[in-house]
């Protein structure tokens, strides 16, 4: 009640403001504003070119895996004399790219270019609300997660090299520069950007839950909200238990290695000399790492499987299949990922009662992931399937989400661990589980919500290649991973020359790389659509995807407070798609109920 | 060449899909031209049969990569009492793993086909069904069931060692640095003396407590030699940063954590000679050894050395990131007879003897021990350190 009453408040400051609409500058609209499509936007972009960034990374260690120390020109254009003398690519960097190629991936593109971008941008326009809670909030949390960016990108630059401890950062490598280069002051500027990305990421999340729960329009219960929103919510909500602990692994760190403290560090010898620092422990790291690094996982798929439940249904003209299951699911999903973060460290020399735990765990988070793959299925099953590109990207979710979960049934069994820990087993399985499902996701959003965030059309012919080129590279690349992951490969070698053993299986490499390759220069399909569209793409009708989520009943026009006069009133769920005793195969959800309509889910 | 050809294949592929959609485009111009850029029927139907040849796709990876790749030697051929009970376990696992990604890959894209929309065409509405929900969310849960049991009973049995095996046992420290591994054997005693980081000096490099009568009789290695048939249980230890100690054939790992003493214990029961004998490991040599001479001639071509034939070996690598040269830390494994690792076992100098030899060493070069000395003590103890991994950091 109070909610609604509030809503109304904010909804009468919105239309007087309306009125004065002009007078924002080009500063306040497009640089620091406080209106959540304008931040949505900034979020993607920024999100875009971070991706390039890493991507590039990715590409250029491929090369060196495929063809070991050869010289290429390429590295020495990019990587300089020093890190690529002749073109060929010196040890040292080679560890800083995979390092700040995952830290880019995980946090830039898809916690911030993923959940920044589309919660900003769904969470206020599905929920029936002018703006977020707090829109103040909402602009100092894309400019810190802009300026964590920069620092990241400064960081590329030090003399000493990037941070090149693995994206883990697990000390001792990353707390003494005597152990590895990058950890001078490269390892300084991650952790201060890192540290920056966290607040960004905890005043975005904490503007997230406070939205959700306070500015739903009238009859938006919490089981009318769409799957997309509850994702977004539940993230938020992981976001804000797990990224704190992140933040004081962080700090600690910072820490150990300027102020000369000793949580993670113990009788160490290096370089010829004793070090002072004595009772710390590196299992400590890594356990505070990990209470956040695994949520992250979901923090990074859970809004991907939300655009894709949306998306699924929308395309598919059908209700989303179990809405009430889906919901459980994200929410049980939620709950275990805070408590299985021990899976990582089965022989990190913690003890192994603990292990026998977290393999428990961490198997059950199969199940309702496994309700979750089966309801998608079930929601193809029957329908009148519209191949739009968002939808393409779904279904090619859905298919990485299996492979690639399925191969965690043996990562998370201690037993099986022993083994593939750390070999390009777990590679391939993150890869496709959450890197190459979480693109996905972010693709079909991006491809959804094109229209509304830009009121232009993107070339779906350009978004069919770049889907299948994708799709295909995808598996081309990661497929083959997982067995010589299984033939005792260690990931993170920067050659594997020094081990006869593994000769026969440098073709795999030379394969995996060609379809990097391709698959990389592929993107630059979606990068000419996307920019190119967003000036002269094809202008779009209101609500291109006949949808039925409030957000497609706001105007095109980019508006503050999303619409002209009175908030919609929301009448039913967001799937009614395909009802009986329509005419039409979508009703909205601001459509009253039709008197003898009856509710036919659950 | 073969590299050049695949990425021709590939490119070609992705040219014939790009003119497929534009064909695509062309077929559309008589008609009414759609110009939305929402999909069609014709899209529709496109993206469907291409959804169905995609299901083909992942099937003909999957068969390809098995039947290429698929001699996997984490599966077979272990080389420790407790690789059956793992292998199996990956053995149910895969196979459990092929029939659902079979299964649910081909509902998943059969129904993309199957479905794909037209107009006029009407979805079904059906919203939810408890039934189905109950009916897959409790056989993923039966089948977990199954294989957390068996998993948590082989964990247990690999990672506790009973108290009457403990004392069976042989200790043997494995000791990690940037970038290579020493072993540290315990002795007649089979106690390792203490040892911490602030020991280290001149030949004591492993930082041996010189002073513990248990570590009187302890003595170094640069090659882990272990028996046949006798539980080995070792301690790792490490020097600088985190390492892992992998033993792929044992189906053993560890990390070495420093400040803290880890363990893994296991009982090998293949010996290096017999490994070598086996047939997979011999095919696998072979097929080792014809790259190596393909390479060897471009490599003799262009003037450089020849690659050194391949021999079998078991290895301990390391599998944690540890510094620059990480990817090449690695110590040769041997396993004896229980007759040769005695003979093996014979004339050790011990640590306490190393580090007093080189102190008289050190006095008849008359001056005090200046670091170009310390060295070379260093050299005295670990004699084929040569063997081990060439540690030439790169700055």
């Amino acid at each position: 009640m109070s909610a609604e009453a509030h809503n109304h408040g904010h909804e009468h400051d919105h239309d007087h403001g309306h009125e004065h609409h002009h007078k924002d500058t080009f500063i306040t609209k497009y640089i620091f504003s406080i209106d959540h499509k304008m931040i949505s936007k900034q979020y993607l972009i920024t999100g875009i070119f971070m991706g390039i960034i890493g991507i590039v990374m990715s590409l250029l260690f491929r090369m060196q895996l495929a063809w070991p120390e050869e010289s290429f020109k390429i590295f020495n254009v990019l990587l300089g004399d020093k890190f690529a003398p002749n073109g060929v690519m010196t040890n040292e960097i080679y560890l800083a790219l995979i390092t700040i190629h995952g830290t880019i991936m995980v946090f830039f593109v898809l916690t911030a270019g993923l959940s920044g971008t589309f919660s900003n941008l769904l969470i206020p326009l599905q929920i029936g609300a002018r703006d977020m809670a707090s829109g103040f909030l909402n602009m100092v949390s894309y400019w810190l997660f802009f300026l964590s960016s920069v620092i990241m990108v400064i960081s590329l630059f030090v003399e000493s090299g990037p941070a090149s401890a693995g994206w883990t950062i697990y000390p001792p490598l990353s707390a003494l520069p005597q152990a590895i280069s990058g950890s001078g002051a490269g390892m300084t500027l991650w952790l201060v950007s890192m540290a920056i990305f966290i607040a960004s990421s905890l005043l975005g999340s904490l503007n997230y839950i406070v939205t959700v729960i306070n500015l739903r329009t009238k009859g938006m219960s919490m089981t009318r909200l769409p799957l997309t929103v509850w994702a977004f919510f539940i993230t938020a909500i992981i976001g804000v238990i797990s990224f704190p602990v992140l933040l004081s692994a962080a700090l600690l760190l910072i820490f150990d290695r300027s102020f000369g403290t000793s949580f993670f560090l113990s009788d160490i010898y290096l370089a010829g000399e004793v070090l002072n620092y004595q009772g710390g422990s590196p299992v400590l790291f890594e356990h505070l790492f990990w209470f956040l690094g695994h949520p992250e996982v979901y923090i990074v798929l859970l809004p991907a499987l939300g655009i894709t439940s949306e998306v699924i249904a929308t395309n598919s003209r059908k209700p989303i299949f179990g809405y009430r299951a889906m919901i459980m699911s994200i929410i049980a999903i939620a709950f275990l990922s805070t408590i299985v973060w021990g899976h990582h460290m089965f022989i990190s020399g913690m003890n192994p009662f603990l292990g026998s735990v977290f393999t428990f765990t961490t198997l059950l988070i199969a199940i309702p992931s496994a309700v979750k793959a089966f309801n998608y299925i079930t929601t193809l099953w029957k329908g009148n399937l519209q191949m739009n590109p968002a939808m393409l990207f779904s279904i090619g979710l859905v298919s990485t989400f299996i492979t690639g979960g399925l191969t965690g049934i043996i990562l998370g069994d201690s037993t099986l661990d022993i083994n593939v820990h750390d070999t390009y087993f777990v590679v391939a399985h993150f890869h496709l589980v959450m890197g190459i499902s979480a693109l996905y996701g972010m693709f079909a959003g991006i491809y959804h919500w094109f229209p509304r965030m830009f009121g232009r059309m993107l070339n779906k012919n350009l978004g069919y290649v770049h889907f299948w080129v994708t799709a295909i590279c995808a598996y081309g690349v990661f497929f083959p991973m997982h067995f010589i992951g299984m033939a005792g490969l260690p990931r993170r070698y920067y050659t594997n020359t020094n081990f006869p053993l593994f000769d026969d299986l440098q073709n795999v490499n030379v394969i995996i790389t060609a379809f990097a390759l391709v698959g990389g220069a592929f993107q630059l399909v979606f990068l000419w659509n996307f920019f190119h569209s967003i000036f002269y793409g094809k202008k779009s009708v209101q609500n291109p995807w006949k949808s039925n989520t409030l957000e497609w009943t706001a105007p095109i026009e980019h508006m503050h407070g999303n619409w002209p006069g009175e908030l919609p009133e929301v009448h039913r769920w967001a799937y009614d798609y395909s009802k009986p005793g329509h005419d039409e195969d979508f009703v909205p959800q601001n459509v009253p109920m039709k008197p003898d309509e009856e509710v036919l889910h659950h | 060449m073969t590299t050049l050809l695949i990425l021709i294949v590939v490119l070609l592929l992705a040219i014939a899909i790009w003119q497929l959609t534009k064909i695509f485009d062309l077929t559309q111009v008589g008609e009414n031209v759609n110009d939305t850029q929402i999909a069609d029927d014709n899209d529709n139907k496109v993206n469907g049969y291409i959804m169905f040849a995609f299901l083909g796709f992942i099937y003909l990876t999957t068969i390809y990569c098995v039947w290429n790749y698929g001699n996997l030697p984490l599966l077979k051929d272990s080389a420790s009492e407790h690789g059956p009970l793992v292998d199996n376990l990956m053995s149910i696992s895969l196979v459990l793993i092929f029939i659902v990604q079979t299964v649910t890959q081909a509902l998943l894209h059969y129904f993309a086909f199957k479905y794909k929309g037209k107009k006029g065409q009407k979805a079904m509405y059906f919203a939810d069904n408890n039934k189905l929900e109950l009916v897959w969310s409790s056989i993923p849960a039966i089948v977990l069931a199954g294989l957390i049991l068996y998993g948590l009973y082989s964990w247990n049995n690999i990672m506790y060692v009973d108290k009457e095996d403990e004392q069976d046992a042989i200790v043997i420290e494995l000791y990690a640095q940037q970038f290579k591994w020493e072993a540290r054997y315990s002795g007649a005693d089979n106690v390792l003396g203490k040892a911490n980081v602030r020991y280290i000096e001149g030949a004591n490099n492993l930082g041996v407590d010189l002073s513990d009568p248990n570590a009187q009789d302890d003595f170094a290695a640069s090659e882990l030699h272990i028996p046949k048939g006798k539980r080995v249980i070792f301690k790792m230890r490490s020097q600088d940063v985190l390492h892992s100690a992998y033993l792929p054939h044992f189906r053993a790992q560890m990390n070495c954590v420093p400040g803290m003493v880890t363990q893994f214990s296991f009982i090998p029961t293949v010996t290096t000679a017999e490994m070598r004998e086996k047939p997979a490991i011999i095919e696998k040599v072979n097929h080792i050894n014809e790259l190596r001479a393909k390479k060897s001639e471009q490599l003799v071509a262009n003037g450089q050395t020849a690659l050194d034939p391949y021999t079998f070996d078991f290895l301990l690598l390391c599998n944690k990131i540890c510094g620059a040269s990480h990817y090449n830390m690695q110590m040769k494994v041997v396993v004896d007879t229980p007759e040769d690792f005695k003979a093996w076992l014979k004339d050790k100098q011990t640590i306490v003897q190393a580090v007093k030899t080189a102190a008289a060493e050190a006095e008849k070069s008359e001056k005090p021990a200046t670091p170009t000395i310390d060295t070379a003590k260093v050299k005295t103890v670990v004699k084929d350190s040569t063997a081990v991994a060439q540690t030439e950091v790169k700055k």
